[in-house]
């Protein structure tokens, strides 16, 4: 091999120095279309919404609205104050908050529960327990349909929000159990020791030692769950209808029955209503979220 | 009275057989330490006094209670764990009374615990942080702390010291001594560390595959290893096992070879049973620190090795010596120089020999 010279080695600087520059800004200009790409829709959804019908029919779907005209969203939230096939979104939107808050709530915590025995309290036969817990992720939708309203019917709670509670809560079940298992896997179990010659029980470890340090799994399996149910479709078409149903159904109908004319700035700013609270979920949580996922690689 | 008396206990994970007949006695103030190759079941045995684990087979007794059937926090016992084991979510006073307000102790007297433990460990300065924002010293520190307030009858220590630095181990060892020498509570501690052992320790239980192999003072276990496996476990490098025969001619007693010439006279040893001595299969065991390179007493054997390999390690090394095609180890200052490849002449100290059957592996 020749041997390179002072002034050789300089060129080759310079070189990598170019490569490297070139390498970066064509970095850039890939996430800038990827992130145009994204947010393309959004802005055709906000901009629509702004717009008024006859806006909507002359100009293109890029146009910016001719004004800030929040009307379409205030006939999306309330209606247009006239009695029969008048549906808007509030009634809605609040029938989803009562299913998913509970929901939520009930689905996390047993999970937290079930995940704490899972990992601390081990008995005969759990790794079955958790081979069929795990199995109930991956069955589909579907497959529940039927034998869950027929569970519905015989509890008498078919067609109403406390149904959709229940739906939701055994179907995040898996989910959220699986979360929690991993999650505690990574934390010693001689704390649960040394709790138990301090005199705690079962319910006083959980509560006072291991529910305090689970806040970064709590909140992947709150935003997890969220959206999971604020955004579901099936069950809530299937187990509900007419008042009770959540806002996704309702999204649907009113899209959908408009009997005269389509007014697409009142769907767009449907849509966006819709899809707000899990933004603000995720705006709100999200670095907890991949703190949470990461979490137990590396024990902080 | 016996602080601690486990009779005939034996464990089974499955169809596993962790421990296997285990009978234990520690004194009023005593310092046992098992110690054994990792999963001999020492921390098994540990857990179960602790009330952590059930029993298969077998009592535990504390103060003459059979406590085999009751709660861990009801034991009188306290723990400190390898990880520490401390609430992340409490500061370190909370984590120091947890167990006290659990046992519903009136709150003065919970104060009052509290000031004399943390004074007494120097942690006075540190009640209010989170055991995050401590040291590894001075977690294990607040361990040893939350375990004291309880005023326990025995402490139970499982490898408290494993996660340290070296440096730090020895500091908290001496400390961990210190501890015992002024509270004189009985003591059950756990390691892999032999010098953790010896210089804790009042009583050795050394244990493997789920038996104790013997149970003595640290100077017997060193001295007088009860069976190879104690011999070779104790010591670094371990003891030198040399295979060969005992000679019994008009009651003089001596160790052969195969096929050499070299007889290594047996005087003055203890032996449990003099008989049947001839032509015995044994192992004939002596420490690389009673191997000398210039004669030391009246008593010692003159013999001529060839020297194949020297480790220097600072402040000695340790050569590696060919006895009829078996390697004996020797330790010496790192200021001798010896030779490679040579014959060299070295002295065996034989008032500190053993001899082991060679099939049985006991002591004889």
């Amino acid at each position: 091999m020749q041997d390179k010279t002072h002034s050789s080695y300089k060129q080759l600087e310079q070189k990598s120095k170019y490569t490297n520059m070139f390498l970066r800004w064509f970095l850039y200009f890939v996430l800038v279309i990827f992130a145009l790409y994204f947010i393309f829709p959004l802005y055709v959804m906000v901009v629509t919404s702004l717009k008024t019908m006859e806006e909507i029919r002359q100009g293109t779907l890029l146009t910016w609205p001719s004004g800030l005209n929040f009307d379409s969203w205030l006939v999306a939230w309330g209606g247009r104050g006239y009695g029969a096939g008048d549906t808007f979104l509030k009634p809605y939107f609040w029938n989803s908050i009562k299913m998913v808050v509970p929901a939520v709530f009930f689905s996390t915590f047993i999970g937290a529960m079930a995940g704490y025995v899972l990992t601390k309290w081990r008995f005969k036969g759990d790794k079955w327990v958790f081979l069929f817990l795990l199995f109930g992720c991956f069955i589909p939708y579907q497959a529940i349909l039927l034998p869950m309203a027929r569970t519905l019917g015989v509890l008498g709670i078919s067609n109403s929000v406390i149904g959709l509670v229940l739906v939701h809560t055994v179907y995040g079940i898996p989910f959220t159990t699986l979360f929690f298992r991993n999650f505690y896997v990574s934390i010693p179990s001689e704390l649960v020791k040394a709790a138990r010659i301090d005199g705690a029980g079962f319910f006083k470890i959980f509560f006072k030692i291991l529910l305090p340090v689970s806040t970064p799994i709590i909140v992947v399996t709150i935003i997890w769950q969220f959206t999971q149910i604020w955004n579901d479709f099936l069950f809530g078409s299937t187990f509900s209808f007419g008042e009770a149903a959540p806002i996704q159904v309702a999204l649907n109908n009113m899209v959908l029955s408009s009997t005269s004319v389509k007014e697409y700035n009142v769907d767009m700013a449907s849509a966006i209503i819709a899809g707000i609270p899990t933004l603000i979920v995720y705006v709100l949580a999200g670095k907890y979220f991949i703190r949470g996922l990461t979490s137990g690689a590396v024990k902080g | 009275m016996k602080t601690l008396k486990i009779e005939e206990l034996s464990k089974n994970f499955g169809s596993t057989e962790v421990l296997r007949k285990i009978n234990l006695e520690i004194d009023e103030g005593n310092f046992l330490v098992l110690l054994g190759p990792s999963g001999c079941g020492k921390s098994t045995l540990l857990n179960i006094i602790a009330g952590l684990e059930t029993i298969n087979q077998g009592n535990v007794h504390i103060d003459d209670y059979n406590v085999s059937k009751v709660e861990p926090k009801d034991r009188n016992i306290a723990m400190v764990f390898q990880s520490y084991a401390l609430y992340p979510s409490m500061n370190v006073r909370e984590n120091m009374i947890f167990g006290l307000k659990q046992a519903k102790v009136s709150k003065e007297k919970i104060e009052e615990q509290l000031e004399k433990v943390s004074k007494f460990l120097q942690v006075d300065a540190l009640l209010e942080r989170k055991p995050s924002q401590l040291s590894g010293g001075q977690r294990q520190r607040v361990a040893i702390g939350r375990a004291l307030v309880r005023e326990p009858r025995i402490f139970l220590f499982d490898e408290p010291l494993s996660n340290l630095d070296a440096k730090l181990r020895v500091e908290m060892r001496r400390e961990i001594k210190k501890l015992h020498q002024q509270l004189k509570t009985t003591v059950v501690y756990v390691t892999h560390d032999q010098t953790e052992a010896m210089s804790l320790g009042t009583n050795i239980a050394i244990m493997n595959h789920g038996v104790i192999q013997q149970n003595d003072t640290p100077e017997n276990i060193y001295n007088k290893p009860s069976n190879t496996f104690v011999a070779d476990f104790i010591g670094s490098p371990s003891m030198n096992l040399i295979k060969g025969n005992l000679k019994e001619s008009s009651n003089k007693v001596s160790f052969v070879t195969h096929g050499s010439n070299i007889e290594i006279p047996i005087n003055g040893y203890d032996f449990k049973e003099k008989s049947n001595l001839d032509n015995k299969e044994v192992f004939f065991g002596i420490r690389p620190e009673h191997i000398f390179f210039k004669k030391s007493n009246e008593e010692d054997f003159e013999i001529n090795l060839r020297a194949d390999l020297s480790e220097y390690i600072g402040h000695e090394q340790i050569m590696t010596f060919n006895f009829e095609n078996q390697e004996v180890l020797a330790k010496f200052p790192s200021t001798v120089k010896i030779d490679l490849s040579k014959n060299t002449k070295l002295f065996f100290d034989l008032t500190q020999i053993s001899l082991f059957d060679a099939k049985t592996e006991e002591r004889i």
